[in-house]
C-alpha cells in the first residue's frame, strides 16, 4: 500500500470527526481537503510505524484552531462562546432528542466539544486525545468531565438538582 | 459500600462509560453503581451521550469519498515531491518485496498479490502497541457489524481461544478492488496473528489452502464461497496451518 492509501483509510473517520466538530456539513467537507493536502504534502515527515490516524488528526485540530482564530480576528470577537445560556434550553421534552444534543454540543467550547467528540465518538484513548491535542492527559479529563456535565446539564435542564430526578 | 465510594473517583467513572477499565476494576465500578443511584443516572446520561453521537455522525462513513481525496498525484508541486513519496513506499514495500522478486514466476500473479498484501498488512499493524486496531474486541459487535457493511458481506471474527489467541480487534484497509477488513489476534506472549479478508474472489467458490511465505511473514490463503482470506503469521508453518485450519472448520461449522 502507499501512502495516500494509507492516509485514504483515515477519511472516513476524519470526515465524521469534522463533521460533528463544525457541525456543517461544507466547512466539514473544506477541512478535510485541508488536512489531506496538508498531510500529502508532509507525509514525509511521517515516522513510518508510528500513529498516523493520532498524526492525521493532530493536523485536523492544528487547522481547525487556526480557523476559529481567523474567523475570531474578522469578526473581533473571542474564538468560542464558552459560557452557557441555560435559558434557551429547550424545556419541554424531558426526553433526549438527537437534536438536542446537536445543539448541545455547538454550545460547549470548541476545547470541550474536541475531547467530547475524540472520546466519545471516535473512540480514542485518553492519552491518544492528549497527543492530538498536545495537551496534558489531566487536561483532557477535566475538559471531558466539564463537557459531559455541560452536555447533560443542558440537555436535561438542568438547573434540576440531581438528587431530585425520578429514578427508574 | 463506603469504602467501595471513596474508592471509586470520577476518573473511574469516565474510563467506565469509555470502556478503558480492566475486568475487575470495571466489577468495581459496577457495585459502586448499584449502591447509588445518583452516580449510576449519571453514568447512565454519559453513556447516552456517547450512543446519540454514533446516531448523528455514523452515517458520515458510509458516504462515498470523492476520488479527488484518494490520491495525492495531482497535488505534487514540486519535482522533488513524488522521490520523497516513493522513498517512504520502497521502504515499506522493500521489506518483503525486493527479496521474494524471483519466486513468483508460474503462480497466480492475482493470487500471490493477495497474499503478499495480507503480509504486508500484517507488517505494518502489528508492531503497534498502542494502536493495533482502529476498532477494539471490547466492541466487537460494532466491530464485526461496521466491517461486514464495508465489505458488503456478512463478516465473522473466529474465536480462536480454545489456541490460545485472543482477538485484539481490527480494522479497515483498501485493498485493490475495494475495501479490506483485517482481525488481529494476539496470544499470551504477545505474539500476532492477522486474518486478511476481501470480497471479491473471483470465479473460484473455493480452493485448497495454499501458503505463501513473504519475508519472515508465513501466509496461508484460501477463498470459502465470496471471501478470499488470508491468516498471516510469524509462526512455524505447522502451526500457523493449525490455526488456519481451526479458522476454516470455525466458519464452515
Amino acid at each position: 500500500m502507499g501512502n495516500d492509501e494509507h492516509i485514504a483509510t483515515h477519511i472516513p473517520q476524519l470526515r465524521r470527526y469534522a463533521r460533528a466538530l463544525t457541525g456543517d456539513y461544507s466547512a466539514a467537507e473544506d477541512l478535510v481537503q485541508d488536512t489531506l493536502e496538508r498531510a500529502w504534502k508532509r507525509i514525509g515527515l511521517w515516522r513510518l510505524g508510528s500513529d498516523l490516524r493520532a498524526w492525521l488528526f493532530t493536523i485536523m485540530h492544528n487547522l481547525h484552531v487556526n480557523q476559529l482564530k481567523a474567523d475570531s480576528r474578522q469578526q473581533g470577537q473571542p474564538p468560542e462562546q464558552a459560557t452557557l445560556d441555560l435559558s434557551v434550553r429547550p424545556t419541554q421534552e424531558d426526553r433526549l432528542e438527537l437534536r438536542d444534543l446537536n445543539k448541545a454540543l455547538r454550545r460547549l467550547s470548541n476545547e470541550q466539544r474536541e475531547v467530547l467528540l475524540l472520546v466519545g465518538l471516535e473512540q480514542m484513548s485518553y492519552e491518544e486525545v492528549a497527543k492530538v491535542l498536545g495537551i496534558p492527559i489531566g487536561t483532557v479529563m477535566s475538559r471531558l468531565s466539564r463537557g459531559r456535565d455541560q452536555l447533560r446539564a443542558m440537555m436535561e435542564g438542568s438547573s434540576a438538582a440531581p438528587q431530585l430526578k425520578v429514578i427508574k | 459500600m463506603n469504602s467501595q465510594k471513596a474508592a471509586v473517583s470520577e476518573l473511574d467513572l469516565h474510563a467506565y462509560v469509555d470502556g478503558r477499565l480492566s475486568e475487575k476494576r470495571r466489577a468495581e465500578v459496577e457495585a459502586y453503581l448499584t449502591a447509588s443511584a445518583q452516580e449510576s443516572e449519571r453514568v447512565r446520561a454519559y453513556q447516552e451521550q456517547n450512543e446519540i453521537l454514533h446516531t448523528l455522525f455514523d452515517s458520515v462513513l458510509d458516504e462515498p469519498i470523492p476520488p479527488k481525496w484518494r490520491s495525492s498525484r495531482r497535488h505534487w508541486s514540486f519535482p522533488l515531491r513524488p522521490v520523497a513519496a516513493a522513498s517512504v513506499c520502497i521502504i515499506v514495500g522493500g521489506l518483503l518485496g525486493w527479496a521474494l522478486r524471483g519466486e513468483y514466476a508460474g503462480r497466480s500473479a492475482k493470487r500471490v498479490d493477495f497474499a503478499r498484501q495480507a503480509a504486508m498488512a500484517h507488517a505494518v499493524y502489528t508492531p503497534e502497541v498502542r494502536h493495533p486496531v482502529e476498532v477494539s474486541a471490547q466492541q466487537e459487535e460494532h466491530l464485526i457489524g461496521w466491517l461486514s457493511k464495508r465489505l458488503g458481506a456478512p463478516l465473522k471474527a473466529p474465536h480462536l481461544l480454545d489456541l490460545g489467541y485472543e482477538l485484539v480487534g481490527g480494522r479497515l484497509l483498501p485493498g485493490d478492488q475495494g475495501p479490506v477488513a483485517q482481525f488481529m489476534y494476539q496470544d499470551k506472549n504477545g505474539q500476532r496473528l492477522t486474518l486478511y479478508i476481501k470480497t471479491d474472489a473471483g470465479t473460484e467458490r473455493e480452493t485448497a489452502f495454499r501458503f505463501s511465505q513473504e519475508g519472515t511473514v508465513g501466509v496461508f490463503y484460501w477463498i470459502d464461497r465470496q471471501l478470499s482470506y488470508a491468516l498471516s503469521g510469524e509462526l512455524r508453518k505447522t502451526e500457523l496451518l493449525q490455526v488456519a485450519d481451526a479458522i476454516y472448520k470455525k466458519l464452515n461449522p
